[in-house]
């Protein structure tokens, strides 16, 4: 922890980036993000089992854009990051949303996250993409800390229920996706806690003509999951931070992680994994499965 | 109107350059299609967004169709391209959250095809006829509601009580 306020002390002091976003300590099982601008702040820093928020999602935002804007200069803007939270950098990168000589990645080894605050942190605990996690160590990092532990052991129990769900006929499903749906407040938590919604404009937010109605009643909330689910298809990189924001406890990354296992059947891609390829429904290519269109 | 009278209503989204020319072929052919599909023209198969189709089944369409160039003729290069990948992933999602394949339907139709264009029809038509009426969707309420309890301010009531109290005195 010490090495992590030291680095963070040094790159504010040098004078090399505008602020680190970071996690502070509030309580023995909660950590809270902070900016922090001034090195005598960076004691507040740490990282645990507790971090579970996608500080990627800070780095689209104005105010923070206009941080790095100091005497006509533009300041990098470091970022503690979990390698999870590195694939959503790298897909905001994809996406031209940022550019990755003014970010400087302060990455963890990491070996997974409790699933909420205030659990114990073990297997029981694990956060579900912790389970299936290959990327303990992240792909891209300025600086990389943290001692290599092994992750609790737990049973997927998010693919259980994709298959469950497949394996009901269609109107039962519809259904059970209705009745899902019906549970959302449209308090939009799911979008403001997304990484990759970093539309100025969201589209549920344009009433002329109303696509999406804007009412908490079930056509429109199933349109807006629906549509929801759609746009984050082939690029949502499985965080599951809407999964935890949810105040309706409606089962959002269950979709997501279906059309991101899609993405990997149909074209063999996981989203946020490399800076060299481009983006998947940004590019197209000739060769593509032809076999839906008569 | 019972099952054997009755007629699906799809909403089929043509692009402009290719299958509304077909579409124009067809008919100065005076080949013979059913009239189930309404078309919407669109200027290109990559300008549909899909919250045209989820709008189309919300407004009780039993079934879409979306048709465009042949890859490599699009009018604008690369729109269909774009709009390919798109739609293997719409007609996926629509699947898992319970609307059927067949529902909604894609083709590649071109200016020369008019007869194409009068096949793809009847058999998008018969195919929904087959899975008959799609309510679901369009059944769903409209109307935003809360089940407030009887007395919903029941576990208040002694704090009320217990103003009014100090208010008399």
């Amino acid at each position: 922890m010490n090495e992590l306020i030291k680095h963070a002390r040094e790159l504010l002091e040098s004078g090399e980036v505008a602020a680190v976003i970071g996690y502070r300590q509030v309580s023995a099982k909660r950590t809270k993000p902070v900016i922090i601008t001034d090195p005598e702040e960076t004691s507040a820093l740490v990282f645990n089992e507790y971090c579970l928020n996608n500080l990627a999602v800070y780095l689209t935002k104005a105010r923070i854009k206009l941080l790095c804007k100091k005497n006509d200069k533009v300041l990098k803007l470091a970022i503690t990051a979990k390698p999870c939270d590195v694939h959503s950098i790298v897909a905001l990168i994809q996406e031209n949303q940022i550019d990755r000589d003014t970010i400087h990645i302060i990455s963890f080894n990491c070996h997974g996250v409790a699933k909420d605050f205030g659990f114990d942190f073990n297997g029981d605990n694990l956060a579900s993409k912790c389970i299936t996690c290959e990327t303990h160590k992240p792909l891209y990092y300025d600086k990389l800390f943290g001692e290599v532990m092994e992750t609790p052991q737990a049973s997927d129990t998010a693919i259980a229920r994709i298959k469950e769900i497949e394996s009901m006929p269609h109107n039962e499903r519809f259904e059970f996706f209705k009745g899902e749906f019906d549970k959302c407040i449209k308090c939009y938590a799911c979008r403001a806690v997304c990484p990759l919604c970093y539309c100025q404009r969201c589209i549920t937010d344009k009433t002329i003509p109303c696509w999406i109605e804007t009412s908490s009643h079930q056509r429109g909330n199933f349109a807006w999951n629906v549509i929801r689910a759609f746009h984050l298809s082939g690029r949502c990189t499985g965080c599951g931070e809407c999964d935890r924001a949810c105040p309706a406890d409606i089962p959002l990354s269950l979709i997501n992680r279906k059309m991101s296992m899609e993405a990997k059947n149909l074209f063999s891609f996981v989203s946020g994994r490399s800076l060299e390829t481009p983006t998947l429904v940004g590019s197209y290519n000739e060769k593509d499965n032809d076999e839906l269109f008569m | 109107m019972d099952k054997q009278n009755w007629e699906p209503k799809i909403a089929a989204f043509v692009c402009n350059w290719c299958t509304y020319t077909g579409a124009d072929l067809a008919g100065t052919s005076r080949l013979k299609y059913p009239a189930n599909c309404k078309l919407i023209r669109v200027m290109c198969s990559g300008s549909i967004d899909p919250v045209f189709i989820l709008k189309a089944f919300e407004r009780g369409a039993d079934g879409v169709l979306v048709s465009g160039c042949h890859p490599n003729d699009c009018h604008y290069n690369a729109g269909n391209f774009h709009a390919r990948r798109r739609w293997d992933f719409f007609h996926e999602l629509m699947d898992f959250i319970g609307i059927e394949k067949g529902r909604l339907q894609f083709s590649w139709i071109s200016a020369s095809e008019g007869k194409k264009f009068a096949d793809v029809i009847t058999k998008v038509t018969e195919d929904i006829k087959a899975m008959g009426p799609f309510t679901a969707y369009k059944k769903m309420n409209s109307e935003f509601t809360i089940d407030f309890p009887e007395e919903p301010f029941e576990i208040l009531k002694p704090v009320f009580q217990e103003n009014s109290d100090k208010e008399t005195v």
